[in-house]
């Protein structure tokens, strides 16, 4: 059964990839049926980030941030620990105001969209500890749907269904009526990406989304991530796992020092002379985990 | 959504039940006060006046304040982020106390009189002295036991001052200060239970109207903001209508420990969720229950001699916050 269901979306997000290393998502005509209406702007620009430089408490974390993600692309952040991975994302996620230039959504100003607003735009899965009390993992779901629900946040027939769709997709279902404390660290992180996904929105940012998850679901998720992407969703991640991010990005953008480094697509960051020095490790080592660059095309095929 | 429809029907039936058997104590609990005492009802004069003088207002007034205790405690739980958390621990009633002292001490001497604004004014403002203390101690440390220690340390040096100030005020008159301080709900009348009424009502109404709010904070202050809570706001507000009932209550009847910790705790427990829209009306009434009831065993178990009702709230209080600690330990 689970056999079955991957392979299926596996086989989608491989089309996905085509269209987008293809730069020009018009080209990929014969899909335009398939795709949802956000899609049909995937391609166009989506979150703009322009010189910025992100920190806290008046003290610099990372400078040099100039990129654009498209819609419907992914932007994967790599880099050693304490790189400011998770402070460029709080950045982008407006949990800090950057300390110098603009984040730009949709042509907008980030700081200009009101609580409520940005909200239906922009879900986030954190790294802090989230510790409910007697909040079962539906109900942490549930609040996934905050931005849409009215005064007394009670939720209608549209809101469950969401829900169910992002357990579903996170395959927590089973876990529903069990209080979130007591789940296994990976089964708590699956919980939080189901409620960022409930959330429906068209920016995702994730900071380390699979540091808790077994094998199985790290793939789930980079299945279930690209079938968000290509329905539309934009997503900004960090992740540890080079050889996940790889898969993953659209795009690569390496931090290290107190600086964004550089950015690229997934070919042309995941070679050795780029992720050795990235993370202090030799040329041997890079070898001896990924293999030579040559074999990188094999291992996308998976 | 046939799975999701089964369970909310399993949830709404425990919340009913739940809120059935609350109101059902409760009304038991108000019978009880209302029925005994030293003097036996009956249907003549003197009765009627014990009756409508004496009984009604004081169980009024013990579950009004009651039902604000827990909502107070129930919001310093939310914004600590701790089931621990309440008025009384941190510090904040016996701030209260201090400034209710302070005010009587002056009007009493200064106007020969008290009046239940200038005290329900008076205590606000220690309630916020104290919060404030409390903040500037957590922006520094961010360990919830120091930052309780800190309450605890602020509660003993309000009282100190307090104890300090009534020991050298020697005017006859101020001689039933020192029961107050203690925290009672004798000599309870019609005007502090419109008085009390009408500020708890007030922010009974306003706390419901931020359950939403209050739902997404439970995941932390890094969720709520990303679901578009504006969380600077949000937390003054919070401390703001916790200090406003923890200082009606100690205007009134002084300082009274646990019940802001103890009832939302337990209403929880009994309902088996944190959702602020059944918690906040729950925690209400099982505050109102448990402080009616501690009242009730306060004037009766050494009577005619009246006990503290903080000497009752603590003996029944504190074991139960042994046991959430207990609980807690487990995870």
């Amino acid at each position: 059964m689970r056999e079955q269901k991957n392979e299926l979306c596996w086989e989608e997000t491989r089309i996905g990839d085509a269209a987008w290393n293809g730069a020009s998502v018009k080209e990929g005509g014969a899909l335009d049926a398939l795709r949802s209406p956000a899609a049909e702007m995937v391609g166009a620009q989506h979150m703009a980030v322009r010189d910025v430089t992100a920190g806290y408490h008046g003290k610099v974390v990372l400078d040099g941030l100039r990129f654009e993600v498209p819609r419907g692309g992914i932007l994967v952040l790599i880099g050693p620990n304490g790189a400011g991975k998770s402070t460029v994302l709080k950045t982008l996620s407006r949990a800090l105001l950057p300390m110098q230039g603009t984040v730009m959504l949709d042509g907008r100003d980030l700081q200009r969209f009101s609580g409520e607003a940005l909200a239906r735009e922009v879900a986030v899965m954190l790294t802090d500890r989230a510790k409910p009390e007697l909040m079962t993992v539906r109900d942490v779901v549930s609040l996934g749907r905050y931005p849409y629900t009215g005064r007394l946040g009670r939720l209608n027939a549209e809101d469950e269904a969401q829900v169910k769709d992002a357990m579903e997709a996170m395959d927590v279902m089973a876990l529903r009526e069990r209080d979130f404390r007591e789940l296994s660290d990976g089964q708590k992180q699956r919980v939080l990406l189901a409620r960022a996904l409930a959330q429906d929105p068209k920016l995702l940012i994730l900071d380390e989304p699979t540091g808790y998850l077994d094998i199985h679901y790290k793939l789930q998720l980079l299945r279930v991530l690209r079938a968000k992407a290509q329905a539309g969703m934009t997503i900004v991640a960090s992740l540890h796992e080079i050889e996940l991010a790889r898969l993953l990005a659209d795009q690569l953008l390496t931090v290290k020092d107190g600086h964004a480094q550089q950015i690229g697509t997934a070919e042309e960051i995941f070679r050795e002379e780029i992720i050795a020095p990235l993370y202090d490790i030799s040329a041997e080592e890079f070898r001896l985990l990924y293999g030579r660059a040559e074999d990188a095309e094999a291992r996308t095929r998976l | 959504m046939s799975e999701f429809q089964r369970e909310n029907r399993r949830r709404t039936r425990r919340y009913a039940i739940v809120f059935a058997c609350l109101f059902l104590v409760l009304l038991l609990i108000f019978y009880a006060n209302v029925s005994t005492g030293t003097v036996a009802l009956g249907g003549d004069l003197v009765s009627q006046t014990i009756l409508w003088r004496i009984r009604l207002p004081r169980v009024c007034l013990a579950m009004i304040l009651g039902g604000a205790l827990a909502l107070s405690g129930f919001l310093l739980q939310t914004f600590f982020e701790n089931p621990i958390a309440g008025p009384y621990i941190l510090g904040i009633s016996s701030g209260a106390k201090l400034t209710v002292t302070l005010s009587m001490l002056l009007t009493l001497t200064k106007l020969r009189t008290t009046s239940a604004a200038i005290n329900v004014v008076a205590a606000f403002i220690g309630a916020l002295l104290s919060t404030g203390f409390i903040l500037l101690i957590s922006k520094r440390v961010q360990h919830m036991a120091s930052i309780l220690i800190g309450g605890i340390m602020i509660g003993y040096v309000a009282s100190a001052i307090t104890d300090f100030l009534i020991t050298f005020a020697e005017d006859a008159d101020i001689v039933n200060l020192h029961g107050w301080s203690l925290g009672s709900f004798s000599g309870a009348d019609w005007t502090d239970v419109r008085v009390s009424l009408a500020v708890v009502g007030v922010t009974m109404v306003l706390i419901f109207a931020m359950s939403k709010q209050i739902g997404a904070f439970r995941l932390g202050e890094g969720y709520a903001r990303s679901l578009g809570v504006d969380v600077r706001r949000f937390r003054t507000i919070l401390i703001l209508l916790s200090s406003i009932l923890s200082a009606t209550v100690t205007a009134f009847a002084g300082p009274i420990s646990f019940v802001g910790v103890a009832a939302p705790y337990i209403m929880r427990r009994l309902l088996r969720t944190s959702e602020p829209r059944v918690l906040i009306p729950a925690a209400f009434l099982g505050g109102a229950a448990f402080t009616a009831a501690c009242d009730l065993l306060a004037r009766t178990l050494l009577s005619p001699t009246e006990l503290n009702i903080s000497t009752v709230t603590s003996l029944i209080g504190a074991p139960v916050v042994i046991w959430m600690l207990l609980q807690e330990r487990r995870r």
